[in-house]
């Protein structure tokens, strides 16, 4: 089974509508993994029914006051200033800050720190109507783990069998795009033909060279008079695997619900080969 | 009493630096007898996040029994709350016009956090 990821520097340049599309067009051999887990919304372009939902759980630190000497070693040892020692009153615990990684429980001489399960999000797996498998990821709002409900959704069990599992990463180059990526077999670097996106283009690149990971280039609203992407990637020698057009019609569909497929049915079988050729050369 | 000013400054004619969390000294004062200390604070300049609440276990460390500050966050605020160490919203003026108002009542105590986190 072939992981392929997709991504993108930039917010807004197509990831979605690619992976949505790349799903139909390879219904009898792929799943799709929903990973941006901030705002998941492939479900909105697929029908589907909802299989099962699981919690999503991290552990926090919980500080047995009666044990606690109060002598600060958790807080000097927690990276990310989720604890405090305010004075007498005890140890306060930040969970919004907390990663997780549970160095304060090591730290403690006292054997006053235990670690607590607390539920961040949930991944749910459900089947659509044209047989694909689709699994998402939500983050519970006003949390920032982020990264966590994105690994747990990247360990479903499939509930169908298929060679290749597509993930729809979040935006940007951060540590959420990192989590999405990371292990994938290559990825796909999604880009609109604009300065903006260029300049994302090239963060998201730097990235995926320092994870060693290998790529290619989908231009999407490719501008018919000079594209800046081409001209750049012709001049790295990245590979582009696909030019979609800009296109009025992509917009007014998409406005009403549907999908790249639905606009431009001529991509099914270069997105059918797009998957074949997702591979280093 | 000892009271905890936030500043970028060293002596009592420096002034007070609006933010708490990034701020570069606390200089602690004993109101009583004109004694001060500056403790630096410039590890939390450059913190991802917590700056307020490693800036409130310093001010605690410290062994002030009040803080004035420009604004304080709701993280810091419930840290130095817990400690028992009120807070006094002063303007970006003179740490030594500052005692002036303090001793004469003349600052405002917070009750809750005066600003968003991140502010």
């Amino acid at each position: 089974m072939k992981t392929i990821a997709i991504a993108s520097g930039k917010g807004g340049t197509g990831k979605t509508s690619l992976a949505v599309a790349l799903h139909l067009a390879n219904i009898d051999r792929s799943r799709l993994l929903d990973c941006d887990v901030e705002e998941p919304n492939c479900h909105l372009f697929l029908q589907s029914e909802s299989h099962s939902s699981q919690p999503v759980q991290i552990p926090i630190p919980q500080v047995d006051l009666a044990k606690c000497k109060l002598c600060g070693k958790c807080v000097r040892a927690c990276q990310f200033n989720a604890l405090a020692v305010a004075g007498k009153a005890g140890v306060l615990v930040f969970e919004e800050l907390c990663h997780s990684c549970g160095g304060c429980v090591r730290a403690c001489p006292h054997g006053a720190i235990t670690e607590t399960l607390h539920q961040i999000g949930c991944v749910t797996q459900s089947l659509t109507k044209l047989g694909g498998e689709l699994v998402t990821g939500t983050l519970t709002i006003g949390n920032a783990s982020a990264p966590s409900v994105i690994r747990a959704v990247k360990r479903t069990m499939p509930l169908v069998d298929r060679e290749y599992t597509i993930v729809d990463s979040p935006p940007g180059t951060a540590c959420t795009f990192v989590a999405a990526v990371d292990a994938a077999d290559f990825v796909i670097l999604v880009t609109e033909d604009t300065p903006f996106g260029l300049n994302d283009l090239k963060l998201a690149i730097e990235a995926l060279h320092n994870m060693d990971l290998p790529f290619g280039i989908v231009i999407n609203r490719l501008q018919q008079n000079g594209s800046l992407v081409r001209d750049y990637c012709q001049k790295e020698h990245y590979r582009i695997l696909l030019e979609i057009p800009d296109s009025r019609i992509v917009a007014e569909t998409y406005a009403r619900g549907g999908t790249l497929l639905d606009a431009m049915p001529e991509l099914r079988r270069p997105l059918r080969v797009l998957l074949e050729n997702c591979h280093e050369t | 009493m000892v009271v905890a000013f936030s500043t970028d400054g060293e002596n009592l004619d420096s002034n007070l630096d609006a933010r708490f969390g990034r701020c570069r000294n606390f200089l602690v004062l004993d109101v009583a007898s004109g004694d001060f200390k500056v403790l630096e604070n410039s590890q939390n300049l450059n913190a991802a996040q917590g700056a307020g609440i490693q800036s409130a276990q310093n001010v605690i460390a410290s062994g002030a029994q009040a803080l004035v500050t420009g604004h304080c966050g709701p993280k810091a605020f419930k840290v130095l709350q817990a400690a028992g160490i009120p807070i006094y919203l002063g303007e970006e003026k003179s740490i030594r016009s500052l005692v002036e108002d303090f001793r004469n009542g003349k600052l405002e105590q917070l009750t809750s956090p005066d600003v968003e986190g991140h502010w």
